[in-house]
C-alpha cells in the first residue's frame, strides 16, 4: 500500500459532530453580526471564520490524517492569509497616526 | 526510410489533439492560443500608438481609446504573459527536464487548457459586445459603480482563466516533488525547473485572491453588496490591496520563468556551469516569497497610510537583492566563458540589459517621495514594459528559439533569426526609452489628448513600435516557414546539457524517453562536455601530426 495516500475513513459520528459544530458557529456568526462590538467587530468575525475553516480543513478535507507535506501546503495557505491581513492592516490601523489637516 | 515516430506524428486527427493528455501537445495547444491573444493585444497597441502620434488624439474616440488600452492590458497580462512560459515552455519541458514521462496529473493539465480557453472566450465576448474601459487593473469605484462597459464579463473571464493557472501550478509542484528520475536530486535540477517551481508557488497561493477579488467586484456591481463602495460601507482602496496582493506577485509569475530560461541560455552559450547555482536557485524562491510583501508600492498615492507606505517601500528595496543576485551570477557565468552569439544568446544578452533598466527604474518608483512625481506617468509605463517586454518577452523568445528544434524537430534560419532579434531589440528601445523621458516630464498614462511639446516623444515611440511590430512579423514568417522547409534538427543541435537534449530525440517520442533516464551528474556539466569534445577532436588531429 502506498503510505502517501490517505485511506483513513472517519466514523459518521465525527462528521455529524463537525456538522453540528459548524452550525453552532454559523449561529454565532449571525448573532455577532447584530451586536456592536466596536473595533472588535472584524476581529471576532474573522476569528469565527478561521475556526470554521480549520474544522472543515481538518476533518472534512482529511488534513487530520494526511501526510506532513499536505499539511505544510495547507499551512502555507494560512500563513499567506496572515501576511495579507497583516500588511493590509498596516494601512488601515495606521491611517490615523499622522493627522490630516482640517478641511478648509 | 520510415519516419521516426514522435509526439507530433504519433496521431494526426484533430480529436487526438483536442483530447490529448500528452504534456507536449498541451504545450502546443497553449502556444497557439497565447499567440492568438498576443496578436489581439498587439493589434490594440498598434491602434492606440497610431492614435497617440498626434496630440489631439484624432484617430480614436475617447471611449474607444480607453477600451483599446484596456484590451491590450487584459489580453497581454492575463492571457499572454501569465501563461506563456509556464503553460507553453514549462508544460513542454518540466517533465522532460526532470526525466518524467508526463506531468503528475495529465487530465488536469488538459482541463487547464479548456478552462483557459473558456476564460479567454469570456474576455473575447466582452470585446465583441463593446469592450471594457476600466484599464486592466479594474480599479474601483470606477469599475464597480460608474463604468458602462462589460466589466462583469471581463472580470469573469479573468476569474475563470485563474483556475487554469492554479491547476498548472499544482501540477508542476507535484510533478517536481514526486516524479524526478533516479539521481535527479533537488540540487541537480536545471535552474529552469527551480524557476518553474517558485512560479508555481505564487500561482497556487496568489491566484485565488485575484479570483475572489474580481468575484467580489462582480457581486458589488451586479447585486450592490457593499465591499468597495463607501456608500454601501465599503472601501475602494481595499480593492487595490486585494488586487495587488495577487497582481504584484503576478509580475514574478511572469518574470521568474524568464529568469529560468536565461540561466539555461547563458550556461549553454558560455559553455560554463552557472556561477553560484544554489544562490540562483534560492533567489527564485526568495523572489517568490518576498514578492508577496511589496504590493503596497502601487498605492503610495492613495489613502494608504504613510506608515504602511514606508514598510512597503523598504520591502520593495529588499526584493531587489535576490534579483541582483541573479544578474551578478549571470554576468559572472559569462566571464571567461566561450561566448557564442547564437540567436537565443542574443535574446539572453538583450534580456540582461533591458531587465536591468526595468528593475532599476523599479527602485525609483518604490521610493515614496519620487513616486509622488512619477506615479501614473509614462515613466511607470516604460518601467513595466522594460520588465515585461524587454525582460519576459525577450526571455520567452530566447527560450522559444532555443527549444524550437526540440519542440518541432526543425531548425530555423540563423541569419534571419539573429537579424530579427536585433530589430526587436532596437524597436523595443525606441518605443519605450522616450517614455521614461516624457513620463518624467509629466505626461500621464492613459490620456490620448496631451500638450504639443510631448509629441516628439510619442512620434519616436510609435516609430519604435512599428519597428518592433516588424520584428515580430518577421518571426511569424521564418518560424512557421522552418516547420515546412527547415532542416531536420539533431537531438542536441547546440550542443547543450540536460535530459531534454542528451537523452531524447528531437522531437521527443510520446512518452518522452525510449529508456528511463538515470541522472549521474550535476546540471550544466559543460566543463566535462567541453573536455569530451576536445578529447574526441584532438586524437583526430594528432594522427595528422
Amino acid at each position: 500500500m502506498n503510505d502517501q495516500i490517505d485511506h483513513h475513513i472517519s466514523p459518521i459520528r465525527t462528521y455529524i459532530i463537525v456538522f453540528m459544530a459548524l452550525m453552532v458557529f454559523t449561529g454565532i456568526t449571525v448573532w455577532v453580526a447584530f451586536q456592536d462590538l466596536g473595533y472588535l467587530n472584524t476581529f471576532v468575525a474573522v476569528t469565527i471564520a478561521v475556526i470554521k475553516a480549520t474544522i472543515v480543513a481538518w476533518y472534512f478535507m482529511h488534513l487530520k490524517s494526511s501526510a506532513k507535506i499536505t499539511r505544510v501546503v495547507a499551512l502555507a495557505g494560512v500563513i499567506w492569509l496572515i501576511v495579507m491581513f497583516a500588511l493590509t492592516m498596516s494601512d488601515y490601523a495606521a491611517r490615523s497616526w499622522i493627522p490630516f489637516p482640517d478641511p478648509w | 526510410m520510415t519516419e521516426q515516430k514522435h509526439y507530433i506524428n504519433a496521431e494526426t486527427t484533430v480529436k487526438s489533439w483536442l483530447l490529448t493528455v500528452d504534456h507536449k501537445r498541451i504545450a502546443i495547444l497553449y502556444l497557439l492560443s497565447v499567440v492568438g491573444f498576443f496578436i489581439l493585444g498587439g493589434t490594440a497597441a498598434i491602434l492606440f500608438r497610431l492614435d497617440l502620434m498626434t496630440p489631439q488624439g484624432d484617430l480614436l474616440a475617447h471611449e474607444t481609446y480607453n477600451k483599446m488600452f484596456t484590451m491590450h492590458g487584459v489580453m497581454m497580462v492575463f492571457f499572454f504573459l501569465v501563461p506563456v512560459v509556464p503553460a507553453v515552455l514549462g508544460n513542454f519541458l518540466v517533465p522532460i527536464m526532470i526525466g518524467a514521462r508526463d506531468v503528475a496529473f495529465p487530465r488536469l493539465n488538459l482541463a487547464s487548457w479548456y478552462i483557459f480557453i473558456t476564460g479567454g472566450l469570456f474576455a473575447l465576448a466582452a470585446l465583441v459586445l463593446g469592450g471594457v474601459d476600466t484599464g486592466w487593473t479594474f480599479y474601483t469605484p470606477y469599475s464597480s459603480t460608474y463604468a458602462n462597459s462589460n466589466v462583469i464579463l471581463t472580470g469573469l473571464g479573468v476569474f475563470v482563466a485563474g483556475f487554469a493557472s492554479i491547476l498548472t501550478g499544482v501540477n508542476f509542484i507535484v510533478t517536481i516533488h514526486k516524479m524526478r528520475a533516479p539521481g535527479m536530486t533537488w540540487f541537480r535540477l536545471p535552474l529552469f525547473i527551480w524557476a518553474q517551481y517558485a512560479t508555481s508557488i505564487i500561482m497556487v497561493l496568489g491566484t485565488p485572491v485575484i479570483a475572489i477579488t474580481l468575484l467580489l467586484l462582480v457581486l458589488e456591481r451586479a447585486f450592490h453588496i457593499g465591499i468597495f463602495d463607501p456608500a454601501l460601507g465599503g472601501d475602494p482602496v481595499l480593492f487595490q490591496h486585494l488586487f495587488w496582493f495577487y497582481s504584484h506577485p503576478a509580475v514574478y509569475i511572469m518574470i521568474l520563468p524568464g529568469f529560468g530560461i536565461i540561466s539555461e541560455l547563458i550556461a549553454c552559450f558560455s559553455r560554463k556551469n552557472v556561477f553560484g547555482y544554489s544562490f540562483v536557485a534560492f533567489s527564485s524562491l526568495a523572489i517568490a516569497i518576498i514578492g508577496f510583501f511589496v504590493w503596497g508600492h502601487h498605492m503610495f498615492i492613495t489613502s494608504q497610510s504613510i506608515y504602511a507606505g514606508l514598510i512597503f517601500s523598504i520591502l520593495s528595496f529588499i526584493i531587489a537583492v535576490p534579483t541582483a543576485v541573479k544578474i551578478f551570477n549571470w554576468t559572472a557565468t559569462l566571464y571567461k566563458g566561450s561566448v557564442e552569439f547564437r540567436t537565443p544568446m542574443i535574446y539572453a544578452l538583450g534580456f540582461i540589459g533591458l531587465f536591468l533598466v526595468g528593475g532599476l527604474t523599479g527602485l525609483f518608483l518604490s521610493s515614496m517621495g519620487l513616486d509622488v512625481h512619477l506615479h501614473d506617468t509614462y515613466f511607470v509605463v516604460a518601467h513595466f514594459h522594460y520588465v515585461m517586454v524587454g525582460g519576459m518577452v525577450m526571455a520567452f523568445l530566447g527560450g522559444l528559439h532555443f527549444w524550437w528544434p526540440k519542440m518541432f524537430g526543425r531548425t530555423y534560419n540563423q541569419g534571419c533569426a539573429v537579424f530579427t532579434a536585433i530589430v526587436i531589440f532596437i524597436g523595443f528601445n525606441l518605443t519605450f526609452f522616450p517614455q521614461f523621458i516624457v513620463g518624467y516630464l509629466g505626461m500621464p498614462r492613459r490620456y490620448h489628448v496631451y500638450p504639443e511639446e510631448f509629441q516628439i516623444f510619442h512620434i519616436l515611440s510609435t516609430g519604435g513600435a512599428s519597428v518592433l511590430g516588424f520584428g515580430y512579423l518577421l518571426m511569424f514568417c521564418y518560424l512557421p516557414y522552418s516547420l515546412i522547409k527547415g532542416k531536420k534538427a539533431t537531438a542536441n543541435p547546440w550542443p547543450a546539457t540536460g535530459l531534454e537534449w542528451e537523452q531524447t530525440t528531437s522531437p521527443p517520442p510520446t512518452l518522452n524517453f525510449i529508456h528511463d533516464p538515470v541522472v549521474t551528474e550535476e546540471a550544466y556539466a559543460y566543463a566535462k562536455k567541453n573536455e569530451e569534445f576536445y578529447r574526441q577532436a584532438i586524437p583526430a588531429e594528432s594522427k595528422d601530426v
